[in-house]
């Protein structure tokens, strides 16, 4: 075999194999880097009774700052509430016992996150540790829901 | 007055003859097609020639499409607090649209015109007729080796196309633009379907491949076997291409979007 039809093979294959990787990564999309996986981080809990349209790697902040990720979202079969898991980056393991979790919206139509709100204990959470202060995400149409049945109430009387 | 309507008649009896001669032409390259599974060297070095060599041009294309989708629909999401969607936005556009036809036209450019000039330089030297003299079928040699590499290549250079597409959004948008990384990867698995997007692209990419190649190789082998020949088969198969291109696009874009 003579040396230009091996640059010729190699040639071929690279490509063939480059094309196959790029439908590879465009079926699965989740080849971006997790910006976090290197990091260490620790996991918690939260449950809600709505999540509005919360994703898996939706970010949580503290004071508007991301600081961990959504890494999995279940529904308790029992209580029938979602259950969160927050990876929050270990730099930040002292958040109190107390802290809040709420899930916010970027904008009026933006991707929701969870905004936490660190409170005032002396302990802190630990890995596995659940946020008992949660609050639901806010669905703007019921409360424009709510709203339009007010002023119905209100005008008929 | 008589005279311009006979000539109207003998330009559509010209554009007739020349679109049913490709139809048979394509027929004729049908039963070719298994055989040429027995000389697969034919094919790599085709690939190599069309595929290969128009690699860098794909990839730098892509790229730059996505950057500039990406700073494009930044100033329109912003204005709505959507920038979390700019990479779904961005990858949508390149997996169904983008990529699909621009990859085409790229190669309808950079390899269908190279493939019509060769097969129609052979055509003017006559090694086409030498060929037949010595019992070997320019068909099965030239042509078809080079149609089976066009419709392999076509998918995998767009395919290509597209993911370098996203990495330059991924680019913009998170490193420059300041959107949040979760965020652009999660909208685009939330959104980019695998079937109607993914599927639909590489479907209508397939599609440009087929004709592509074949415009270049029946271009090339029906050129008139002069200088001029050959240079207005290339020029034929790049604007016939294009327009074939952009028509089929319409075509598979009504057939394919969920929902029209």
């Amino acid at each position: 075999m003579s040396n230009e039809t091996r640059a010729i093979d190699v040639g071929v294959g690279l490509f063939i194999l480059l094309g196959l990787g790029s439908v590879v990564f465009l079926t699965s999309q989740t080849l971006g880097p997790g910006e976090l996986s290197n990091g260490e981080s620790y996991i918690l809990q939260a449950r809600f009774d709505h999540i509005g349209d919360l994703k898996v790697r939706a970010p949580v902040a503290l004071a508007g700052v991301t600081i961990g990720r959504v890494s999995q979202i279940t529904v308790d079969p029992v209580e029938y509430r979602a259950v969160v898991e927050l990876r929050i980056d270990s730099n930040f393991d002292q958040l109190p016992i107390d802290t809040d979790a709420t899930i916010a919206t970027v904008g009026i139509l933006g991707g929701k996150y969870i905004e936490l709100g660190p409170g005032g204990d002396e302990e802190v959470l630990r890995d596995q540790d659940e946020i008992e202060f949660t609050q639901s995400a806010i669905l703007l149409e019921n409360l424009i829901g709510k709203f339009m049945l007010n002023r119905n109430a209100t005008s008929s009387e | 007055m008589n005279d311009s309507i006979r000539a109207c008649w003998l330009s559509f009896g010209q554009f007739a003859a020349t679109f049913g001669g490709f139809q048979m032409f394509s027929l004729r390259l049908l039963p070719y097609l298994p055989k040429a599974i027995l000389r697969p060297r034919l094919i790599t070095e085709q690939i190599y020639s069309i595929g290969v060599l128009s690699l860098v041009l794909t990839m730098f294309g892509g790229f730059f499409v996505g950057t500039m989708l990406a700073l494009q629909s930044y100033s329109t999401l912003v204005e709505f607090g959507q920038i979390d969607s700019l990479g779904a936005f961005a990858s949508e556009a390149l997996v169904r649209e983008l990529g699909p036809v621009v990859a085409a036209l790229l190669f309808a450019g950079r390899a269908g015109s190279a493939v019509a000039s060769e097969v129609g330089l052979m055509r003017a030297t006559n090694q086409l007729a030498a060929m037949e003299l010595m019992a070997v079928d320019p068909i099965q040699r030239v042509v078809v080796p080079r149609f089976i590499a066009g419709v392999l290549s076509v998918p995998l250079l767009a395919a290509i196309f597209c993911t370098l597409g996203v990495l330059g959004a991924y680019l913009i948008g998170v490193h420059q633009l300041g959107v949040d990384a979760g965020a652009f990867w999660s909208h685009i698995q939330d959104r980019v379907d695998l079937y109607d997007d993914v599927g639909s692209g590489l479907f209508k990419s397939f599609v440009f491949g087929v004709s592509a190649s074949l415009m270049g190789v029946y271009e090339g082998y029906y050129a008139a076997p002069t200088a001029a020949g050959v240079s207005r088969a290339a020029t034929r198969t790049v604007v016939i291409t294009s327009v074939w291109i952009l028509l089929f696009d319409f075509v598979l874009t009504g057939i394919t979007v969920p929902g029209v």
